[in-house]
């Protein structure tokens, strides 16, 4: 295996599975970050505080209406200029955002808006009498979160999050623009390079696939999971 | 067919052995609660004593549930004060600090309507969740106890791994009821525990509850069974659009004085 990904791919398996590894790594580390401004945006959505419920509206509208790639080069470039601003009105050294956070950073700020959305549709297919028992039997907020709508709400929400997931994973395609070496990047390089461009197109789709395949045994076996205590009803 | 013959549920008139110490536990003044401009209740009041089993019964929309609610804030009063053992909130000073609500709900247990035991949890995990995340007892002592009352309220000790969802609506209940005894609580408040149950489910619950009724636990019921609140309760409150309209022992039941009370007593045997 080592000698193939050294020596086998025409030279660029190592190229292609840094390509991976970056690729890999930036949806995660975007996964987390969207995961949680989705619970924070949700919570904002179904506050009775307009003070909060307006800029979490706000957020998903805008965020959901304009197109990905679109804001990667909004968001990218944007930030340096500000920067750029900051420090120059500070009298500091120039600062170059790092592509790698930024990918993070954007990505992760495009997917909160839809997992908001996720979230939020899910708190609310929770049953309310679950809280109120909750709060009855003097549980606090955070106990009530934890230890009762998290688990429940994680039951509607799966199928939804599953699929921007796959949706997300699939944009980190997009942040190849900005200058990271991810998967996309690392094929493309490889296919110029050989002239089989093809082959290597190919290749990417087939590492894509099997990151799907592995993530959806694991939603399968989260799905099991939060279903715990659900009676099926018989079909 | 008269308010007199109410047929009775099919239990033996037990004695109604109230331990009365006199000293009274919980006391409601005023309570006031509006939605808006719509007022639910305008100002109602109850005295309960170590013991008593006050039934609170009234035509839908009478304010009964609204006012159980309020006394543990599942809803929050507008106005009138709550004295449990002498430690008085006013409730015109708005919701109380969160450490002041969260001992007065620990002291109140609350049996609903829907049983809303957690649907995620075993029947174990429900009986011992609030006894170790909000009284803070070890899990060895909450196991302890949650096999204490489901002996108590009459389940098998196998039942204690199922999932709620596995369990008849009177199961359910049951469970519900050995919840809120988990807490050791100085009164249970019922909200309606036997309307959402099929008729022939509502006896092995009744039953529970006249075991605690016996054995001098403090409760306050909002109920539609008649013959059941005659048979266990020391008083009853006959609530009219936010009201009290009548009020008295259980012999209100079969002699109303107030002709609403009357009303409401042969309508339900229409």
């Amino acid at each position: 295996m080592h000698d193939f990904l050294t020596s086998g791919l025409q030279g660029f398996g190592p190229l292609l599975a840094q390509g991976t590894w970056m690729t890999v790594k930036l949806a995660l580390l975007s996964l987390a970050l969207s995961l949680a401004l989705g619970l924070i945006g949700a919570s904002a959505k179904l506050s009775r505080s307009r003070l909060l419920r307006l800029p979490a509206t706000l957020y998903t509208t805008l965020i959901r209406s304009v197109p990905d790639l679109v804001l990667i080069l909004l968001i990218f470039y944007s930030m340096q200029i500000w920067l750029n601003d900051l420090t120059e009105a500070l009298g500091w050294d120039y600062v170059e955002i790092d592509p790698f956070g930024a990918g993070v950073i954007t990505l992760g700020f495009i997917y909160g808006a839809y997992f908001t959305e996720n979230f939020r549709g899910a708190i609310l297919s929770v049953p309310v009498g679950q809280l109120e028992a909750a709060t009855a039997y003097g549980l606090s907020r955070a106990q009530r979160f934890r230890l009762v709508l998290f688990p429940q709400l994680m039951r509607f929400a799966l199928p939804g999050l599953g699929n921007n997931w796959l949706v997300l994973l699939k944009s980190t395609a997009l942040v190849s623009i900005i200058g990271l070496a991810d998967l996309v990047k690392a094929a493309q390089n490889a296919g110029k390079s050989t002239n089989d461009v093809l082959f290597f197109l190919c290749l990417a789709g087939l590492v894509y696939l099997a990151i799907t395949t592995l993530s959806n045994r694991l939603l399968k076996h989260l799905e099991r999971r939060y279903n715990i205590g659900i009676k099926e009803l018989a079909r | 067919m008269t308010a007199t013959a109410l047929p009775l549920t099919t239990f033996e008139q037990a004695p109604k052995a109230h331990a009365h110490t006199g000293a009274t536990k919980l006391s409601v003044e005023g309570l006031h609660k509006h939605y808006g401009e719509h007022q639910v209740l305008k100002g109602v009041s109850l005295q309960a004593r170590k013991g008593d089993v006050i039934s609170l019964i009234g035509a839908s929309g009478s304010g009964k549930s609204t006012f159980l609610r309020c006394i543990n804030f599942l809803e929050k009063p507008n106005a009138g004060s709550i004295t449990l053992d002498g430690q008085t909130l006013d409730l015109s000073k708005g919701t109380p600090p969160a450490a002041q609500l969260q001992n007065l709900r620990t002291r109140l247990a609350m049996v609903f309507q829907h049983f809303n035991l957690w649907s995620h949890l075993t029947v174990l995990e429900n009986i011992c969740l609030a006894p170790r995340k909000v009284l803070g007892i070890s899990a060895g002592e909450a196991e302890a106890r949650a096999r204490k009352y489901l002996d108590k309220v009459g389940l098998p000790a196998r039942a204690a791994d199922q999932y709620p969802a596995f369990l008849s609506g009177g199961q359910q209940q049951r469970v519900a009821i050995a919840r809120a005894l988990a807490m050791e609580p100085e009164i249970i408040l019922f909200d309606e525990p036997t309307s959402a149950l099929d008729p022939e489910l509502v006896g092995e619950v009744l039953k529970v509850i006249q075991t605690l009724a016996e054995e001098g636990r403090t409760m306050l019921m909002v109920t539609h069974e008649m013959g059941f609140a005659r048979q266990v309760s020391s008083q009853v409150l006959f609530l009219h659009q936010g009201l009290v309209e009548e009020s008295g022992s259980a012999e209100i039941l079969d002699r109303p004085q107030s002709e609403r009370l009357r009303q409401f007593l042969s309508n339900r045997l229409k």
